[in-house]
């Protein structure tokens, strides 16, 4: 067992040649192409300071709707649900001059096999003495015309909550007891009220919608913009979170930012290792005791928790912890087998012969030391990317780290304590879990694949 | 951390009655004097190195104080008992779980090893990346498949409320909360696990007194037994040490996917109220725990090896 030869004798351009013989590595680099050409659209597009301030953004996502589910995935569904209706283009007509009373009425059809959840009217005016008021009717397909309430625009930017308002509510009941001659028997809400059909069932009465509203001005040149927007139950590509923001947006922006912290810190970390084990190979002594010890010691820190603790206390942003998962593996057991390399390296006569023609240490450790151990530490490299990405959503999935970057993790932690998981919003746990399960099979068959080339003992078996 | 205190000092100054009959400068020496008294209290009058390692001191002693606001099931605010009256119950589900995945392994790895080149062995290595993805991960989906798609599993927690009234009924509810965090641990690790094991067993079962023992005519169960097993006997307890070791760790993350009330859990509770001692106070248990298993794996070297002497 002593005799195993440790080192291959493959050099970095033949690993790369002989990737290529292999399908697995060649799915594997297509992903990462995929991802590579994702990250670089998203940020194309939009640089990442921007796309993080739109996501924290409370204002951006007023006319989405919440928890929607992706329009794809509403097709599985086996229902027609319905999509956001943004009401646009009113017919307009003057009822009265003065004062002047002006109608709105929006002509929309709704032919989906769902309620939607929502509806809001946007508001935007400008008044001089009194703020203008507004009275809201909704005409339903058989040409019922219910008088829903009553408002007086409040601020200049004001938004009235129809489907929260229970005086609608009690207005809406009672429509439905005089339609049906008795109370209904499921619970109503106003969105429900608004749309379902007076055969005493469940049943969404489809057809053409009206919704008018009769705008009172105090003033002649009052102006007012009126935006009502009826909210669905799916959304774009990828669905909204509870807060309505697309989550298209933060998986796209948050993939690239996983990749670098995964690559960053794998690369980096791996290196660190290289380098600290020829020294202690190389000199050996003093160096390699103090070396060794120190591994043993960090073998004995709990890593893990001592993150949490580090991250939590001095509330770190991704690239902080990055330095601190640097510091914190410093000295790992990686550095105790390739510290056996080296000393195998360390025998063989091409080093002999750097030394006796009077090579420097360092010349030694670094160009012909390092070079050679580097191969059979490569598929190491590749396959531990993917354990520090898991460690980034692991973090916040304690939420220690800064809430408002836009990660896969941040994201899975978002949906796991909005109870996603019990609530039946899939998408919003799956989406961020696909990418990174992509990233970490990826990563783990280029490792394995990069194994079985450099370590020929495996390939016998 | 000095303005901190600065604020809750003033804000207890100002609630207090008996404050009221004094001018504002006099109320001003009593806050500094009060703020000053307060950081020797804690010890910030020291500087950072001295404070360290007193701290160090009182972490090695294991006095880990008062919590800030956290509680014991007990009702005690010692760090101690809180954190001591969650232990066993994370070792219960953890230390399951690798004894599990060990015998799985060892054996799966074991008559792999005897017949390799076979289709399960090729299954096995074509499954191996899977391993990549922790044990957490799949138990978010299996929570997912198993609770609120099929209804068939409880998506977490230790028991069901209220629990059931007879012994046996308690143990066979544990054991159902048991099922989906224990099967999302080896659905992880399997893979890699037997690929691992068996890539080891056959190191051992090509040395040459095997290959004796084989001529010898010597039946399989015992060549695996006392020629492949026993050799392979000390980096096995290793690997089976450090699996432990490492099922701790991942503990932190798959008692919070599963509502565990375990250690994890505690930690997961103490960072949502920001309690510095019970934080540090977990950190310090798992370095202790993390020693122990370390030492107690020397012992048991010495004892299995016949190669080390002490």
């Amino acid at each position: 067992m002593e005799n195993i030869e440790l080192t291959s004798t493959y050099s970095l351009k033949g690993i790369i040649k002989e990737i290529f013989k292999y399908k697995t590595a060649k799915f594997s680099l297509l992903i990462f192409i995929l991802l590579i050409a994702i990250s670089i659209f998203a940020y194309t597009t939009m640089p990442y300071d921007e796309a993080k301030k739109m996501w924290n953004d409370s204002q951006a996502w007023l006319k989405n709707p919440r928890n929607a589910i992706p329009v794809w995935w509403g097709v599985f569904t086996g229902k027609k649900l319905p999509q956001n209706i943004d009401l646009k283009n009113p017919e307009i007509k003057v009822l009265s001059e003065s004062p002047e009373v002006i109608n709105y009425s929006y002509n929309f059809t709704f032919n989906y096999d769902d309620f939607p959840t929502e509806f809001n009217i946007f508001l935007k005016s400008a008044f001089k003495e009194q703020p203008p008021i507004i009275k809201i009717y909704w005409e339903k397909p058989n040409g019922d015309k219910i008088f829903l309430t009553e408002k007086q625009v409040r601020s200049e930017n004001d938004t009235f909550y129809i489907g929260n308002e229970f005086t609608i509510e009690d207005k809406l009941t009672d429509y439905l007891t005089s339609k049906l001659g008795y109370y209904p028997s499921y619970p109503l809400t106003v969105m429900r009220g608004l749309f379902v059909d007076t055969s005493g069932n469940l049943n969404i009465e489809k057809g053409n919608y009206k919704l008018h509203l009769e705008v009172n001005k105090f003033n002649k040149e009052d102006t007012i913009e009126i935006e009502p927007i009826i909210y669905g139950k799916v959304y774009g590509i990828a669905g909204t979170d509870h807060l309505r923001r697309p989550l298209e947006l933060g998986i796209l922006w948050g993939t690239p930012v996983d990749l670098a912290f995964g690559l960053g810190a794998s690369i980096i970390i791996t290196f660190l290792y290289l380098i600290l084990a020829t020294i202690s190979g190389w000199y050996g002594g003093k160096i390699d005791n103090i070396i060794q010890r120190l591994t043993e010691i960090y073998m004995l820190l709990p890593f893990l928790p001592l993150m949490i603790m580090i991250s939590l206390f001095y509330k770190l942003n991704i690239w902080k912890l990055l330095i601190v998962l640097i510091l914190l593996s410093l000295f790992g057991p990686g550095i105790k087998t390739q510290r056996a390399m080296v000393l195998q390296v360390k025998t063989l006569p091409y080093i002999e012969a750097a030394k006796t023609y009077g090579a420097s240490n360092m010349r030694i450790v670094f160009l012909y030391i390092i070079p050679k151990i580097l191969p059979p530490v490569i598929p190491g490299l590749i396959i531990s990317i993917p354990s520090y990405v898991f460690l980034e959503s692991t973090l916040s999935l304690f939420g220690v780290l800064d809430p408002t970057e836009p990660t896969l993790g941040r994201i899975i932690q978002d949906a796991f304590q909005n109870g996603a998981l019990y609530k039946g919003f899939y998408y919003w746990v799956i989406e961020p879990s696909l990418v990174i399960v992509l990233m970490a099979i990826s990563f783990a068959l280029l490792g394995f694949v990069l194994d079985r080339i450099v370590n020929p003992k495996l390939k016998e078996i | 951390m000095e303005q901190e205190i600065q604020m809750n000092v003033a804000m207890r100054m100002k609630d207090d009655p008996t404050m009221r009959g004094f001018s504002e400068e006099q109320k001003q020496n009593i806050l500094e004097s009060r703020v000053r008294n307060e950081l020797k209290r804690r010890g910030m009058d020291q500087p950072f190195i001295i404070r360290s390692i007193y701290h160090l001191k009182r972490a090695l002693v294991l006095d880990l104080g008062n919590a800030l606001n956290m509680t014991s099931d007990s009702g005690s605010m010692q760090v101690k008992n809180i954190i001591l009256e969650r232990i066993p119950l994370s070792v219960l589900l953890f230390t399951t779980i690798t004894i599990i995945e060990f015998l799985l392994s060892l054996y799966f790895g074991l008559k792999l090893s005897r017949n390799y080149g076979s289709f399960w062995d090729k299954l096995v290595v074509y499954f191996s990346p899977l391993s990549t993805i922790p044990g957490w991960f799949y138990g978010i989906f299996f929570i997912m498949i198993f609770y609120s798609w099929l209804h068939i599993l409880p998506p977490g927690g230790f028991m069901d409320f209220p629990p059931p009234p007879t012994a046996i009924g308690r143990i066979l509810n544990v054991i159902k909360h048991m099922i989906l965090p224990i099967s999302s641990w080896i659905l992880s690790f399997i893979f890699l696990g037997i690929y691992s094991q068996k890539n080891f067993f056959l190191i051992y079962s090509t040395e040459d007194y095997v290959e004796v023992a084989k001529a010898k005519g010597l039946p399989d169960k015992d060549i695996e037994r006392k020629y492949i097993l026993r050799p392979a006997l000390p980096p096995i307890i290793t690997s089976f040490a450090l699996s432990v070791i490492s099922s701790w760790m991942g503990a932190i993350v798959t008692e919070v996917v599963f509502n565990w009330p375990g250690l994890g859990m505690v930690l997961s509770r103490a960072i949502g109220s920001f309690d510095a001692p019970v934080i540090v106070g977990v950190t310090v248990i798992y370095a202790y725990l993390l020693g122990a298993t370390v030492l107690l794996l020397d012992f048991v070297y010495a004892l299995v090896d016949p190669r080390v002497r002490i």
